[in-house]
């Protein structure tokens, strides 16, 4: 029985790996992406203009001004005259943040009272806006804590910020291990798809089941070489990232392919099942499609999953991508143990089970 | 006379594409159901707001500034906030995901903040491996204890105004508060999802537009069936046109059936004139289609050009467009990347017509520059046509 598997795997890689073409799919996307996500998916605020509309000709504003040109967000400064100018500053997204300082705003910080400065803000990037205001808010309180502690009268309080894991925010961070967790699925799913719908169309398919090969072993034949091929691909991601991204790697490796074959095996069944409901390569590219891109995108990469109403996080469950980004981020940066990833393991064991019982299913029905 | 028979053969052509397309379920399925699918998931499965932020709260004081400082924590709008009793406890509960982040009241907190000029520390602790997420949790906290910063300068202020021993040259002027007041303009209450669906219109477009069309060409090609149309007497105008007017009227339909959704199942409001959306799609569709066509076209082989329309069309779409992600923050050479690709124009105009309505100062370098992607896709496309006919 293992040998003719075994002559089944070889064939399946040697039908991936054979043609140049074959190659360089399997090569360059992953390639592409590792070069360009890392630098390109990111919600950090950097470079932005801040413009400011000063009424007051004092110099609390002026140091105020001073200061908050010199924060890594704002680069440029853009200084404004009139309510025209700042109305086309934010409406030509010249400007994310516009301040503006009312005429007697150096008079009320001498004297003590209590002043408010404007922020206008681009609605339609109300994300980053929000940061850059936060931004603002820090050069802000480190402007008064100077005030107060000039005087020497009040004691104050201070923040001291720590973020764990990730000490400046670094998105790199966020994405390398997102980035192991996609590849794998991206080429998982199609590699497992694209190979059972090529041997429907030419008809190969049909000479598979009427060899002494069972449903069964035709089954872990096709999903043998995807594991190779995705376990391949993610090492080269974890490697790039550890040695040219320079991420710490924190946690165990045994820890993360241990649990990689659990994820992969998850995606087998959901690409088998796809793979045995399409007669061709086109339906089956569009049946993976559609499964991976709600899969994508609902996985807590592009956006936390907590954000999600709850009806829609519980069908979330079902999306193993979602489990798997947690572990690999869990044991990539945060250095978590067995019994802290089992809670995201266990979810990725049951749909493994469940979709291979109906991949298996779908394969014996077409026996009959 | 030469006209009129050519505009029968384009309306045959037409019609025999129109007849495939809709005979075929899965281009119906990614005309008109997979929009309106990832309209809903984009709609309510991705955003950046984060209602009732899980953090927790240490109070190793429990002198009654503490108290006050705490009270303005459970008083945000925008935190939940659950109280343990050891720092151990929390950072478990941060390394298990159950909370984003922690604030830590420090045992000689009010003794510290009693001793006058001397500063008594919080500290604020975050999940950095959700770096966005981090941020807001830490402006969040930041703008509480403002809140707290406030109320009591205001309650000193008032006790020392009448009680201070000093002589009032040497009396120095009480600390100022200065505050920001933010204004959202074109998206008040800052929902992320107001200017994310606009976006994300524009990726499933390019699905539709790109990906669709890229299996279109290759498949005569696969079929046998372009040696066919290249031996009648149908013209390379009339085969492309034929190719792009159908698929257009397909894209068009579903970029109304995605802004209908928006605005009224998921209540995205939308400003601007239904005439410039049209005029906007058409150009955009104009480049996602000509793009799709030439993949096509060149590959002649229907797995290559699908494949090729994923990582040239719907990849850049998605990560190159500033649908989601920051143009801003990423590095000069990426960012002079995506002045190339059509979709970040197009996510611009989307976002300013649903937010600000006809702006034309931004409308137009927009559309401008999408009429030359179409052009030169289009172009391209007949070009690489003409050299197979010879």
């Amino acid at each position: 029985m293992l040998p003719r598997i075994a002559t089944l795997i070889i064939k399946e890689l040697q039908a991936l790996l054979r043609d140049r073409q074959g190659r360089m799919l399997l090569i360059m996307p992953v390639l592409l992406q590792l070069a360009v996500f890392p630098f390109a998916s990111t919600l950090e605020v950097k470079n932005n203009t801040l413009a400011v509309l000063n009424e007051d000709a004092g110099a609390e504003s002026f140091e105020l001004i001073q200061r908050l040109s010199q924060a890594r967000a704002f680069t440029r400064l853009l200084t404004l005259r009139s309510q025209a100018e700042l109305r086309r500053a934010i409406d030509g997204q010249a400007a994310l943040l516009v301040l503006r300082f009312p005429a007697d705003f150096s008079r009320n910080v001498t004297a003590g009272r209590s002043v408010a400065i404007q922020a206008v803000l681009d609605g339609r990037r109300s994300n980053s806006a929000q940061i850059a205001l936060g931004y603002a808010r820090q050069i802000l309180e480190g402007y008064l804590d100077d005030r107060r502690a000039a005087q020497a009268r009040v004691s104050t309080s201070t923040i001291l910020v720590r973020h764990w894991f990730n000490p400046n925010l670094d998105y790199v961070r966020h994405i390398i291990p997102c980035l192991v967790a996609l590849i794998t699925t991206i080429s998982t799913m199609s590699v497992i798809a694209l190979s059972v719908s090529r041997e429907k169309e030419q008809g190969t398919f049909d000479q598979l089941l009427v060899s002494p090969l069972t449903p069964g072993m035709i089954m872990v034949g096709k999903a043998i070489p995807a594991l190779l091929v995705a376990m391949a691909q993610a090492t080269v991601i974890v490697l790039a990232g550890v040695f040219v991204y320079r991420i710490p790697f924190q946690g165990s490796l045994l820890l993360l392919y241990g649990c990689m074959i659990f994820y992969i095996l998850a995606l087998i069944g959901f690409g088998l099942f796809i793979s045995s409901l399409c007669a061709t390569q086109q339906q089956a590219f569009l049946g993976v499609f559609s499964f991976m891109m709600p899969a994508i995108l609902l996985s807590g990469f592009p956006s936390p999953v907590e954000n999600m109403p709850p009806w829609l996080l519980w069908l979330d469950w079902f999306n193993p991508l979602r489990h798997f980004i947690v572990i690999v981020k869990g044991i990539f940066i945060k250095d978590v143990g067995p019994a802290i990833l089992w809670q995201s393991l266990w979810p990725l064991l049951v749909i493994a089970l469940l979709t291979l019982t109906a991949a298996n299913w779908m394969f014996r029905r077409r026996l009959e | 006379m030469n006209l009129r028979a050519s505009l029968r053969r384009l309306k045959a052509l037409c019609k025999k594409e129109t007849l495939q397309i809709l005979r075929d379920p899965s281009s119906n399925l990614i005309a008109f159901v997979l929009p309106v699918i990832m309209l809903l998931i984009f709609g309510y499965g991705i955003s950046l707001d984060t209602p009732g932020l899980r953090i927790g709260l240490v109070l190793e004081d429990s002198s009654p500034e503490a108290r006050l400082f705490a009270a303005s924590l459970f008083g945000s709008p925008y935190l939940r906030v659950q109280t343990a009793r050891t720092r151990a406890e929390l950072a478990d509960a941060l390394l298990r995901g159950r909370v984003r982040g922690f604030v830590i009241v420090p045992p000689d907190f009010s003794q510290q903040l009693e001793r006058p000029g001397d500063t008594a520390p919080l500290l604020i602790v975050t999940d950095g491996a959700e770096p966005n997420t981090a941020n807001f949790v830490e402006n969040y906290i930041r703008m509480a204890w403002e809140g707290w910063l406030e109320q009591r300068a205001a309650e000193h202020g008032a006790s020392l105004e009448d009680g201070a021993g000093l002589s009032p040259e040497k009396r120095p002027a009480p600390a100022p508060t200065v505050t920001l007041e933010p204004r959202f303009w074109f998206n008040p209450s800052a929902e992320s999802r107001n200017y994310l669906i606009p976006g994300s219109i524009t990726v499933i477009m390019t699905v539709i537009g790109a990906l669709l069309t890229s299996l279109v060409v290759a498949r005569e090609w696969e079929r046998g069936t372009m040696e066919t149309l290249l031996a009648s007497p149908v013209t390379r105008a009339e085969l492309l046109l034929s190719k792009l007017l159908p698929y257009y009227a397909l894209g068009i339909i579903s970029l109304f059936i995605c802004v209908g959704v928006a605005v009224f199942l998921v209540g995205v409001p939308f400003r601007g004139s239904a005439l410039v959306l049209w005029l906007v799609g058409s150009l955009f569709l104009g480049s996602a289609l000509g793009l799709g066509l030439l993949l096509s076209t060149v590959t002649r082989n229907q797995f290559y050009a699908a494949q090729a329309a994923l990582n040239a069309a719907f990849l850049p779409a998605v990560i190159l467009s500033g649908f989601i992600y920051e143009i801003r923050s990423m590095p000069p050479v990426i960012r002079a990347v995506t002045y190339l690709v059509p979709a970040r124009y197009f996510v611009t105009a989307m976002q300013t017509l649903f937010q600000a309505g006809d702006l034309w100062a931004v409308l137009l370098k927009s559309m401008l520059f999408l009429a030359i992607a179409s052009a030169f896709f289009i172009a391209m496309t007949a070009l690489k046509t003409r050299k197979r006919i010879e």
